[in-house]
């Protein structure tokens, strides 16, 4: 047992996860290289969105997959930082917005 | 963004001036062979049935003319910069000029430290087109900006000069911290004056091309779309026009090898290029159809093997000197672990990827 939950070398096994479960493991990653195939967005927009993406749900290994995976498409580090700060802005403002939620509840049983 | 005027741009010394052990070719080769890789680029090869590697023919005369340049740029393979006083001598000038003049090479592909420094570029070029050669100026921009080198422009698109020009981003940061602070404003300037007279420009022939290297230690992406993102964005941010973009893996070579060295990022970097090497790449490597001359009149496969100071195999005319087309042309080329940067992903040469 590792003592510690995230190892980076664990990155480029991320096929492995098709163990036990081949046919959905291809299909995830069929319908994955699809997504970041270029379209009406490009391959650096949607990477951009990706790193956002990945700041938001929290996750190490993308974190890295797409800090590498931004600049190789010709992103720079003041875009990559302004797409995190979008990430961190929607994070920030949904926990902000329920803030009204708050609001409702507090004035239903106030005086 | 006003005219820019030349700046002193953040100099450093090179390898050579600091005395550093890696400014020695055999130093920087014996490096990368301790460094423990998956397989050796020769096996590599073997399994693409490239193995030996063999030239196809030359197509390209690719002159190094010396190694002085007005910039030191932190990834240059050269070592180049204001310091190096290394420059192609009379007689080997004179001895390229013939072999130009005498053959059926199509291309001439002038590079340095900035080539334009040499005193005879000028007549490089000139009698290397009136020979009808198709001819390569390897630019950095800003040396068009030196009081001295103003020329330069106009004499391009008077002879119908291919301009290659380095641009590694189409925003400042970037480019200033690989090439040094002031660099990107100067080259702005410089890539407008090159537009003013017709470069990259539809339907002119003045061809403007541009080349990016990472800055970093990561791959390029793909050629294709870099290129359409780089000509999106320089019309947008300055009006800028140019023909094709050209993605160069950073080699480790030189500055940048020091630099992977020092930031202890060597084996990952070497690691990186071996996983990601691809067949066909591999095939169309730019050794296979283009000839190195070193400012001494040493032959080499690529500007590369010249650095590391890897001349042409033993069994065929290593100098300018005793150039025989015929022996040449077929020449199996000489290997080593850093040709695993050509041969990353989508490949890399002088003209840019090379499975696109």
């Amino acid at each position: 047992m590792h003592a510690h939950y995230y190892d980076a070398h664990d990155l480029p096994r991320f096929g492995e996860i098709g163990k036990d479960a081949p046919a959905l493991a291809e299909k995830f990653f069929d319908w994955y290289n699809a997504v970041f195939a270029e379209g009406a967005l490009t391959e650096r927009e949607k990477s951009l969105i990706a790193l956002a993406v990945a700041h938001a749900v929290q996750c190490p290994y993308c974190i890295d997959a797409y800090a590498q995976d931004c600049l190789r498409k010709g992103s720079d580090v003041e875009q990559m930082t302004e797409a995190v700060h979008v990430a961190a802005a929607i994070r920030g403002g949904a926990s902000l917005v329920h803030g009204i939620q708050m609001r409702n509840h507090a004035d239903r049983l106030g005086m | 963004m006003g005219s820019a005027a030349p700046s002193a741009h953040r100099v450093l010394p090179t390898l050579q001036k600091r005395h550093a052990p890696l400014a020695a070719g055999a130093e920087q080769r014996g490096l990368l062979h301790r460094v423990p890789v998956a397989r050796s680029f020769e096996d590599a090869l073997d399994t693409a049935g490239l193995y030996p590697l063999r030239a196809t023919g030359i197509e390209i005369l690719q002159l190094n003319v010396g190694k002085k340049c007005n910039q030191t740029c932190r990834h240059c393979h050269v070592d180049a910069g204001p310091d190096r006083v290394e420059m192609m001598p009379e007689a080997v000038v004179d001895r390229c000029l013939e072999v130009i003049e005498s053959t059926d090479i199509p291309t001439v592909d002038i590079t340095g430290g900035a080539p334009e420094l040499h005193p005879r570029w000028r007549e490089l070029v000139t009698r290397a087109r009136a020979a009808r050669k198709h001819v390569i100026d390897r630019c950095n921009l800003t040396i068009t900006l030196l009081p001295n080198y103003a020329y330069l422009p106009q004499f391009f698109a008077d002879h119908g000069v291919h301009v290659i020009a380095s641009l590694p981003h189409y925003r400042q940061k970037g480019t200033d911290t690989q090439r040094g602070d002031g660099v990107f404003e100067e080259s702005v300037a410089a890539l407008r004056r090159l537009n003013a007279l017709g470069y990259g420009k539809p339907g002119t022939g003045l061809v403007l091309d541009l080349v990016t290297n990472p800055v970093g230690t990561f791959l390029p992406g793909s050629q294709k779309a870099l290129e359409a993102e780089w000509k999106r964005q320089l019309l947008r941010l300055y009006g800028i026009e140019f023909n094709a973009l050209y993605t160069i893996t950073n080699m480790p070579i030189s500055r940048f090898l020091e630099f992977l060295e020092e930031t202890g990022q060597l084996a990952e970097y070497l690691e990186r290029l071996v996983t990601a090497f691809n067949p066909a790449a591999a095939a169309g490597v730019m050794c296979r159809n283009t000839l190195s001359v070193g400012w001494d009149g040493t032959l080499y496969d690529c500007d590369f093997n010249q650095m590391l100071e890897l001349p042409v195999d033993p069994r065929v005319p290593r100098t300018i000197f005793d150039f025989d087309l015929e022996a040449l042309a077929r020449r199996e080329i000489v290997l080593g672990p850093h040709c695993f940067g050509c041969t990353a992903g989508a490949g890399s040469s002088c003209g840019g990827a090379t499975a696109v």
